[in-house]
């Protein structure tokens, strides 16, 4: 822990979009923390505002939408607090963000040597020679071979998996504290995805970069992280040691997340899954946002219940977890 | 005690699509007040032998000691000449007005023939398919790859002057943008589902292109249409300027203007400016209600 | 690479041929060739000789063969005022009619591009709107009529710019040219000005939207989300992007410039192929229209194929097709 503090530490972050349609409360009240070259999961569905947790922390939130309250302590400095230059010399600096499309992310105009050279240059006053050697010392360490015929191609040159893993040596430049990893995996092949894991894994615990790994997947975080951390409609649902929430879920959402993977199905079962649709942003419950959903729901429900530690080092926001686990 | 735990629906007032369109529509204050003042125009245009002051066509009227006189002069007559003379001794303010009639006859005359020339190739088009669609579609993408003003100057050197030969000219190049459009969103429209169920429904080809094509055709239509109206009104005042257009008996905004180009250099610019005034303030009130119209019926702004 | 070159020059060379078909059948087999090519003024004699000349005496099929082995040749019939040959009247012009589209070209992208950034980087600042609004003017406006008004404004009453003509020109390449004198870009502004308005509009509307779809591109976030400073994302990123679509519709449009200079050259008297044309639509010297439009139409094509290789060279994407 550099000074003390851990990597990052969000506090209570809320970032709200204020749209002609109403509030929508994309990141209501979310708390974690990772610690120095520890992999955090989050988890949830799509629109649950795990990928506005990860462009709040970086501090790419456009308008409509904006923080409105919390603290995003990275390394017990409030980046929420921060202005957009200081932002701007942290930013693939010492905090990098991996984006899930490489299709996208990669100026198809701009060949990969520029794309690289200029996020050495934007942060550290070096000659183009030296920052091109940084370039294809990344491209080494991501185990793209042929560096220098890589560096003079462009993008569309490319198939997927090799452009993520550029995009994860464009991450590691300036060696950050931490990277954020917004789906990375989720538009490639299962057998590149596996490698990609793999590569993050190595270089996590080489370098003690903390990774937030941003995904619907559970069996990706199974594999990866340390701790997982479940969002549902905008709040994190449950949060502890990833073997142990797996194992035994306390919120009803997790464990329907965990029944529902259809690997962990006996043949010829009916497919388990969670009744209901995710709610819209726009209209979220008043009490618990599950509620809707949840086998367990009673009237106590309609009061939004607290996030509440069952066992050390696990939360749940939920009022009455699953037995086995609070038991076991 | 318990809210429901279902999703609450929307509590909307009945917006019926088109209230829903006025209402976009009228966001954009800038096409309101275009379609303020096209309307005025139009009234203008209309009823001008009712609202001029003087019928310039009238030879009886004219007295050409009352030439080039400025704005604001008294004629021989005793008339106030708001906005002078040209150099025949016509009142530039009826001769604008009754110009305004020509231009804008002419304009939406000629876009409205196109319109249906237009849209029934485009129709054909993308219910024929095949041979007719391919070769409806290189006349089209031939006829949008030659600039409007040689393909009308082009035509109009083979046929002569006189309005019909304008209007001719005018349709000629202005069809292939409506064919294309229409092509477009028939093609698009023939696909879905619902055709396909309306014409298992065995309804009548009639039925099915009048009640649910064209609903869907309709919007893209009238903005091009909108648009094409105001670029066939500068065109025909840019033919008539060059001497290609409609005939002095009838001079349309474009004929004003060229009448007074020759006393610009001598500073009697008002033969010259105010039907040019009055050319623009038509086009850009038509433009600006266009614009947002675009806007508007953009389906993929329809978020 | 040079295959597809090959492949757009052949393809270039039959729309050519289709086009010569077209012209002749509009002009030898609709028209009345001997109207439209032989003077008016010629007497009994004179007729009889052109008619040799011209193959009129032939079957159809023949006289295509004539009129095309003519056109390659170069000869595209004479001009009845000028009693010259057609083509060499037009090409006497070209130069000046390329100096003012090529004026009003660089003054749209010189003027539309930065305008066009701002407006997207700032959508809803006053001075977007502004900009937005005077667009729909700049395309409004009759250009006819506000090269009048320039010439009002700026000859008549400042006294500023020289009315109308051309400037003082300079020999270059056995052509005359008269951007290179300050005579004549005094005498190029105004037109190439009033040329331009409808260009800078449509660059303006161009740019504004490119910039605004690209501001949302993941690459934009991408880069922001590495530290560059906007400047960097805004001109190198995002510029770089929008430069392909502006610079692909501007070419194009140039043939358009060449063509709608007929009125500017007719406002502002300026010496060029415009002016040529409508003085010879006007006193029916068909010659010289029909050489026009076969020029006109090849310098289409022409425009056409530098535009789409200029294109293919500055998108990769396109560039690098079948390669590694």
């Amino acid at each position: 822990m550099a000074n003390g503090h851990p990597t990052l530490e969000l506090r209570n972050l809320r970032t709200h979009f204020f749209t002609r349609a109403g509030v929508v409360k994309a990141v209501d009240d979310v708390s974690f923390s990772v610690g120095r070259g520890k992999v955090l999961g989050l988890v949830g569905e799509s629109g649950s505002g795990k990928s506005v947790t990860g462009f709040s922390i970086i501090g790419l939130i456009d308008p409509p939408g904006r923080i409105t309250g919390g603290q995003i302590l990275y390394q017990g400095q409030d980046l929420a607090r921060l202005d957009e230059e200081g932002m701007r010399h942290l930013r693939g600096n010492r905090i990098a963000m991996i984006f899930q499309d490489p299709m996208m992310t990669l100026n198809p105009v701009l060949r990969i040597d520029t794309q690289m050279i200029e996020t050495v240059l934007a942060h550290e006053k070096v000659s183009r020679e030296e920052a091109r050697q940084r370039a294809r010392d990344a491209l080494g360490q991501v185990g793209i071979a042929s560096p220098d015929e890589r560096l003079r191609a462009y993008p569309h040159q490319f198939s997927g998996g090799m452009r993520q893993r550029v995009a994860i040596a464009i991450a590691l430049l300036h060696k950050p504290d931490l990277i954020i990893a917004d789906e990375p995996t989720t538009a490639l092949d299962v057998t590149i995805q596996g490698q990609i894991l793999a590569e993050a894994q190595k270089l996590c615990s080489q370098f003690g970069t903390a990774l937030i790994w941003i995904t619907h997947d559970l069996s990706v975080v199974a594999g990866l992280a340390d701790d997982i951390a479940v969002m549902y409609a905008g709040k994190v649902v449950e949060q502890g040691p990833v073997d142990q929430v797996l194992d035994a879920p306390l919120h009803p959402y997790t464990a329907g997340l965990i029944g529902s993977v259809p690997s962990r199905n006996h043949r010829g079962a009916a497919l388990r899954q969670i009744p209901g649709m995710t709610p819209s942003l726009l209209n979220i419950d008043a009490g618990c946002a599950f509620r809707a959903r949840c086998p367990r729901a009673e009237i106590r429900c309609a009061e939004p219940p607290p996030m509440a530690e069952y066992l050390p080092g696990r939360l749940a926001r939920c009022i009455h977890p699953h037995e086995e686990a609070v038991a076991a | 005690m318990s809210t429901t735990a279902a999703p609450r629906l929307a509590a909307a007032a009945v917006e019926t699509p088109f209230r829903r369109f006025c209402s976009q529509f009228a966001e954009s204050k800038l096409a309101l007040f275009g379609l303020a003042v096209f309307a005025v125009i139009a009234f203008i245009a209309v009823f001008a032998p009712w609202l001029a002051p003087q019928n310039p066509y009238d030879l009886a009227q004219l007295d050409i000691m009352d030439g080039r006189l400025e704005p604001g002069s008294v004629g021989g007559s005793g008339m106030t000449h708001w906005l002078g003379t040209d150099d025949q001794g016509r009142d530039m303010l009826s001769g604008i007005m009754y110009g305004l009639r020509i231009s804008l006859l002419v304009g939406a005359g000629s876009a409205i023939i196109a319109c249906a020339v237009g849209a029934s190739l485009g129709m054909l088009a993308a219910y024929a398919g095949g041979r007719t669609d391919t070769l409806i579609m290189r006349l089209v993408d031939l006829q949008l790859s030659f600039p409007a003003i040689l393909a009308a100057l082009m035509i109009l050197a083979f046929l002569g002057k006189g309005i019909l030969n304008v209007v001719i000219a005018l349709v000629v190049v202005e069809w292939a943008y409506y064919a294309r459009t229409v092509r477009g969103s028939a093609l698009v429209e023939r696909r879905r589902e619902y055709i396909e169920a309306a014409q298992c429904l065995a309804l009548p080809t009639r039925r099915i292109i009048f009640r649910h094509l064209l609903p869907n055709v309709l919007p893209p239509l009238i903005v091009v249409g909108t648009m094409q109206v105001a670029r066939a009104i500068a065109l025909e005042a840019t033919l008539s300027f060059l001497g290609l257009g409609v005939p002095i008996t009838e001079p349309s905004l474009g004929l004003l203007i060229a009448n007074g180009y020759e006393y610009m250099l001598s500073g009697k610019y008002w033969i010259s400016f105010y039907p040019g005034i009055a050319l623009l303030v038509t086009i850009v009130s038509i433009n600006l209600v266009g614009d947002q119209l675009r806007d508007v019926l953009n389906p993929r702004l329809q978020k | 690479m040079t295959l597809y070159l090959l492949r757009r020059c052949l393809q270039a060379c039959g729309v050519m041929l289709a086009m010569s078909v077209l012209v002749f059948v509009g002009v030898f087999a609709i028209g009345d060739p001997v109207e439209i090519l032989i003077s008016p003024e010629a007497d009994q004699i004179e007729r009889e000789r052109a008619v040799k000349a011209l193959g009129l005496d032939l079957p159809l099929w023949r006289q295509y063969l004539v009129f095309l082995g003519n056109a390659l040749q170069g000869d595209l019939g004479r001009s009845f005022v000028f009693n010259e040959p057609a083509l060499q009247l037009i090409l006497q012009r070209m130069p000046a009619t390329l100096e003012l589209a090529f004026g009003a070209t660089i003054f749209a992208l010189i003027v539309g591009l930065p305008l066009g950034l701002y407006a997207g980087l700032k959508p809803d600042s006053p001075l977007s709107k502004g900009i937005m609004a005077g667009s729909i003017l700049g395309f409004s406006l009759p250009t006819f009529w506000v090269g009048l008004m320039l010439i009002m404004v700026f000859a008549v009453q400042l006294g500023w710019l020289p009315s109308t003509g051309r400037g003082e020109t300079v020999d270059v390449l056995g052509m005359r040219w008269s951007f290179l004198t300050w005579d004549g870009l005094q005498h190029m502004a105004m037109p190439a000005f009033n040329l331009a308005l409808f260009k800078i509009s449509l660059v303006i509307r161009l740019t504004r939207a490119g910039v605004r779809e690209a501001m949302l591109m993941d690459y934009v976030k991408f880069a922001r989300a590495k530290g560059l400073s906007s400047n960097r994302v805004i001109f190198v990123h995002v510029f770089k992007n929008i430069l392909i679509p502006v610079v692909t519709v501007v070419g194009l449009e140039f043939g358009g410039t060449i063509a709608f200079s007929v009125v500017t050259e007719s406002v502002f008297a300026w010496p060029g192929m415009g002016k040529l044309i409508i003085d010879s639509i006007n006193v029916l010297d068909r010659p010289v229209m029909v050489a026009y439009l076969m020029i006109i139409v090849l310098m289409f094509i022409v425009i056409n194929l530098v535009v789409d290789l200029t294109y293919s060279f500055l998108d990769p994407r396109v560039r690098l097709e079948g390669k590694a």
